[in-house]
Order: C-alpha cells, then sequence, then structure tokens
C-alpha cells in the first residue's frame, strides 16, 4: 500500500479531446471501511471467538475452560448423526432451490403476461415474504397436526371420513412438510427476481421470432431461457445460500425431531450447543459447517465476480 | 436504460395483450390459472387473518369451522392493553406489546438506514473504482454474511455483554446494520452498473468531484435500487429470530419474532392470540411493501440483479 500514488489518473476521450482524470485512493477506502468494521465487530470477531472455543471444553454449566485440541473435530467427525444431518441439509437445499425455482418460473412467465390486476396479484404473491420464519414454522406446524391441523381437516372435508396422517412424525412426512413450508416462504423471492428478468427483455427478439413463425416453446428456449439466465443465476445464488442457513422453520415445526428423524445441520448445532450445552462440541461442528458454506459462496461469487465485473 | 423493454409497453385495454394480439380464450384460461395458484398461495395467510378474529371456540375443532359465525376481536383487544374478560383463555395479556413494537420498529428502520447507507457506498466502490484489493474485500464481505444467525447468537452474545452492549436496542441495531450490509452493497453494485458510466466521466470532466458526481448523478439514478434493497433489508431486521431470541432478554429491546414464543405453553397454545400478533406484526410490513412495490419492480428490471 505504501507504493501506491496519493492520486490514480486516468484518461477519459471525448469528442477527440482526451481529458486526465485524478482519482483520490484514499476516497473508495474511506467509503469501504465503515460498513467493512461494523461486520467484522458483528461476524469476525465472534467468529474468531467460537473458533477458539471449539478447541476447548467450554460448556454453559461448567464454564472452566481447558485447551483440548482437536478432540472436538475428532468426535464430530465419529458421530454418525453429524453426517446424517449434513446430507440431509443437502438434501433438502437441493430439493427446495430446485422446486422454487421451477414454481417461479412458472408463475413469474404466467404473471409477466397479465394485463389487469398485476399489482394486487404481486401484492399478493409477495405476502409470505413477508411472514417472519418463525410464525411459517409455527403456522405449518400447526397445519401439519395430526389431531386439529388445517391438512387433514381439509382431508377430512374432502373425503368425508377423518384422516389422522401423523405429518410431522412419519419418515419421509415430516420432511416433506418441512419443505411445503420453505416452499411456501420462499417461493415468492423467485417469482420476483425473475418476472423482473422476464419483463426486462427487449422486446424485438420476440417480434422477429413471431414472424418467422417460432413456436411457444422455441421462443422459451432459444430467446427467453438464454437471456434471462444472469437472472436465474442470481436466483439461485440467493436462494441457495439463504437455505444453507435454513433453522428458524425446521426448529418451530420439529427441532430436529423426533429423535434425529428431520434433524437438520443447524438444528443439531443448536441441540448440542444450547439444549445440550455442549457449547465447545457445538462450536465446532458450526465452525466445519460455516467453512464448507464459505467454499460454496466463495465459489458462487467468484463466478459473480468473473461476470459482473470482466476483471475490473 | 433507453432500451425497448417489455415492462413499459403498457396497453391500455384489456382485450388485448402485451405483444398487442386480441385475446384468445387460451389467454383467459392462463390467467385464471395464475388467479388459482395465487389464491393457493394466499390461503395459509388467510387462515391466519381469520382464526384471529374467531371465536376461541372455533379454533382447533373438528370437523373444522371454516366461516367464523360471529367477528370476535378479543386478542386484539388484549394486545393493546384492555382487561382480560371473565374466564377468557388469552396468553397476550403478559405480553408488553407496546414495548415490543417500539423496539421492532425502532430497530428494524434505523438498521435498514445505517445497512442501505453504508451498503450503498460499498456498493459504488465496488461498481466504480478499481483496486487491487477489491475482490478480496467484496469476498470476504459475502463470506461473512454466509454465517447463520444460529452459530453467531451465543459467540455475539458473550462478546456484547462484555462491551454492555446486550439487551440494548443500540446493540441490536449494529448486530442488524451488519446483517444487511453485504447484500445491500452485492444488490447496489448491480444497481450503479446499471447506470452509463459516461454520465460519471461527463460530470467529472465538468469539475464535479467524484463525491459530488456520486451524489447528484449516481444516487439519484440508482435510487429505484435503494427501495429494492431497502425491503428485502427492512423484512430481514423486521423478522429475524435466532439472534434475537439470545441477545435480547427483556422488553428493553425484545423484538417481535422471539415474542411469538410467549404464546406457546408446556401443554396449550393461545393460537388466536399468536396470529392476531402475527397479523400486527404483518401490517407495518404489508404497507411498507405495498408503498414501494413499484420502485422494487423497476429497480429490478433495470438489469440490475444480472450476474
Amino acid at each position: 500500500m505504501a507504493a501506491e500514488p496519493l492520486a490514480q489518473q486516468r484518461g477519459v476521450t471525448r469528442g477527440g479531446r482526451t481529458f486526465a482524470l485524478k482519482e483520490s485512493v484514499y476516497l473508495p477506502i474511506a467509503l469501504l471501511v465503515p460498513g467493512f468494521l461494523v461486520i467484522l465487530l458483528v461476524v469476525g470477531f465472534p467468529m474468531l471467538y467460537s473458533l477458539f472455543l471449539s478447541f476447548t471444553d467450554y460448556t454453559l454449566i461448567n464454564k472452566s475452560l481447558h485447551l483440548i485440541g482437536l478432540q472436538n473435530y475428532i468426535t464430530l467427525f465419529q458421530d454418525p448423526v453429524f453426517g446424517q444431518a449434513f446430507g440431509r441439509t443437502l438434501l433438502f437445499m437441493t430439493l427446495a432451490v430446485n422446486l422454487e425455482f421451477l414454481l417461479g418460473l412458472g408463475i413469474a412467465q404466467l404473471m409477466a403476461k397479465v394485463i389487469r390486476g398485476q399489482g394486487l396479484l404481486r401484492t399478493l404473491m409477495m405476502i409470505p415474504m413477508m411472514f417472519a420464519p418463525i410464525l411459517v414454522g409455527f403456522q405449518f406446524k400447526w397445519f401439519f397436526n395430526d389431531q386439529v391441523g388445517l391438512v387433514n381437516n381439509i382431508l377430512f372435508s374432502l373425503t368425508g371420513h377423518a384422516h389422522i396422517i401423523p405429518w410431522l412424525v412419519n419418515v419421509p412426512l415430516g420432511f416433506i412438510s418441512i419443505l411445503v413450508a420453505e416452499l411456501w416462504m420462499g417461493t415468492p423471492f423467485m417469482v420476483i427476481i425473475l418476472e423482473a428478468g422476464i419483463l426486462s427483455l427487449p422486446i424485438e427478439p420476440f417480434e422477429a421470432a413471431d414472424v418467422d413463425g417460432a413456436s411457444g416453446w422455441q421462443k422459451f428456449r432459444h430467446l427467453t431461457w438464454p437471456m434471462l439466465m444472469p437472472f436465474i443465476y442470481t436466483a439461485l445464488a440467493i436462494r441457495s445460500l439463504d437455505l444453507a442457513r435454513v433453522y428458524d422453520v425446521v426448529r418451530i415445526m420439529t427441532a430436529g425431531g423426533p429423535g434425529n428423524r428431520t434433524e437438520l445441520i443447524w438444528t443439531y448445532v443448536f441441540r448440542l450447543a444450547f439444549s445440550g450445552h455442549n457449547f465447545s462440541l457445538g462450536s465446532a461442528m458450526s465452525y466445519v459447517t460455516v467453512l464448507i458454506s464459505f467454499l460454496f459462496t466463495w465459489y458462487l461469487f467468484t463466478n459473480v465476480i468473473k461476470s459482473r465485473w470482466e476483471g475490473r | 436504460m433507453a432500451a425497448k423493454v417489455n415492462a413499459s409497453a403498457r396497453i391500455p385495454s384489456g382485450r388485448f395483450t402485451r405483444a398487442g394480439r386480441r385475446r384468445t380464450p387460451v389467454d383467459f384460461l392462463r390467467d385464471a390459472v395464475l388467479w388459482i395458484i395465487i389464491l393457493l398461495f394466499f390461503l395459509p395467510a388467510l387462515w391466519i387473518i381469520l382464526t384471529s378474529i374467531r371465536p376461541n371456540v372455533e379454533i382447533n375443532t373438528r370437523p373444522p369451522v371454516w366461516i367464523p359465525s360471529t367477528l370476535d376481536f378479543t386478542s386484539y383487544k388484549i394486545l393493546f392493553g384492555m382487561p382480560l374478560p371473565e374466564g377468557a383463555f388469552d396468553m397476550g395479556a403478559s405480553i408488553p406489546v407496546a414495548s415490543y413494537a417500539r423496539n421492532s420498529t425502532v430497530i428494524a428502520l434505523v438498521s435498514t438506514l445505517i445497512a442501505l447507507t453504508l451498503g450503498t457506498l460499498a456498493g459504488y466502490v465496488f461498481a466504480r473504482f478499481r483496486f487491487k484489493a477489491k475482490n478480496g474485500v467484496f469476498l470476504s464481505m459475502m463470506l461473512l454474511r454466509a454465517v447463520p444467525g444460529v452459530a453467531l447468537s451465543l459467540p455475539l452474545f458473550i462478546l456484547f455483554v462484555r462491551i454492555g452492549l446486550s439487551d440494548k436496542i443500540i446493540g441490536m441495531i449494529i448486530a442488524y446494520s451488519a446483517m444487511n450490509i453485504p447484500f445491500t452493497a452485492w444488490l447496489m453494485d448491480g444497481f450503479f452498473r446499471a447506470v452509463p458510466e459516461e454520465l460519471d466521466d461527463a460530470a467529472l470532466i465538468d469539475g464535479c468531484s467524484r463525491w459530488t458526481s456520486f451524489l447528484r448523478v449516481d444516487l439519484p439514478l440508482a435510487l429505484p435500487g435503494v427501495a429494492a434493497s431497502g425491503i428485502f433489508a427492512f423484512l430481514t431486521c423486521w423478522n429475524e429470530y435466532a439472534l434475537s431470541t439470545v441477545i435480547t432478554r427483556t422488553s428493553a429491546s425484545r423484538t417481535f419474532p422471539p415474542a411469538l414464543y410467549e404464546f406457546t405453553g408446556s401443554f396449550v397454545s393461545d393460537w388466536r392470540g399468536m396470529t392476531a400478533l402475527s397479523v400486527l406484526m404483518l401490517i407495518p410490513a404489508v404497507i411498507f411493501v405495498a408503498l414501494v412495490q413499484r420502485q422494487l419492480m423497476e429497480g429490478l428490471t433495470s438489469g440490475a440483479v444480472k450476474g
């Protein structure tokens, strides 16, 4: 840094004349530093602290600290539940992101063609986005209740006899119920981003395709899809990062149970760190998971940088 | 910016499609399908609203009561501090709604403003300046955002206790600002990129400083983008649970989302009280989104979300 000049010069040509523009190198630093400092204080510093704790035997009950090296990490990798929870989280992410995308793309296509009532439709569509994830959890836990839940009640009204399906208890059903809640909450975001993408497409290529007699599918496959790609990429990136952190909804609906049947990675961390009071093991586990999501984030955003900034 | 796009091609009559062709029965059928899907999506929200205004005996019955027989606003009255009727079951009476409302509003609004200010500045730097460390700074911001609230809650709580910020509104404001800066910076980078750089250069040639050019040229043009980022930041703060439940302890700083938990007991839950509080929580969010909804779409269609 010390060797850098105080100002950078950049030439801009206008009407045959070249202007030399001086740029202070301190301005970008001054603009970036406040935001970065806040993030470091709130995220960076506590994460360093929990990294330290992950090498100790710290618990919430017994507050004495002993360094125990990598013991927590060894326990972690020998724990079958951790592996299962991790795999289940990956499966959950993959299913949720793809289903939300397909559903979102379909609705966005329909929405972009509507002439009247678009504002009302869009506001109704966005309402699930305004629900707190914890509220979505309570709400769907209640809907999927085996005795008095909305879902079994609707089945009752449709078929005429009582169904007592234990949605939140049975093995694939619990996972599916959580998935439904997450789809309800996450699809509107996909719709909004993809609809914005569809609305911002230039109109001329579609007119030309109409003149040439292209079918609806051909127009979608060869015009909409490739031109929509940047929007698709953004929507998928944001949602997968959100889904990698999925916690509130599962915590309320099943808390990972019964047993560990619907355990996802962050409910398991919570179970160990808070309910089981094994905070240092919980820290180790969140560290391993955070490092893996770092890799994922790093991969996504180096691609973002490449496509958006083209190296500058 | 000036390119002809679908969004601006508004056709006044409802009898024609966007492409200007006369609407066929297929078009009407397609719109009907869309309305059905949207109403299905709205159903869970409607059920919450209906539950909050029906008599308690009609909740959790089998067979279900679909339409409330009478309107009953008891839960709302209790949340607004009216005395509990004789023999009524409502857990809302013990909840200091006014304090929670104040905390939630102050924390969400102030941290959204801070995140927008700092995130917009950072986004502008990412969009307009070239320097070696830029990719690294950008990446590390995004990486720090990948840490979920539940992993952060306890170490942050311990840190906040040490520096006297636990259970303080100011502590929550700092925490939520940090959570929203990276995403805002990312979105704003895109919105500033959608503003042609030539406008900036012209302003600089005419003698503007970088700062005045930012304030007078780029910022006004990227305002729909600020509105869009504002919606996302506000909703995140307003609805956040994992951090708030650990860091806020009393009515001095507790926000609405952890308060929902107070309607659940070990044996019974007060569903009507919970849905009433949920509706109260949703109202400001709906108003806020309805106000900036047009700017949101405008911002997002400017092509800024690309890549």
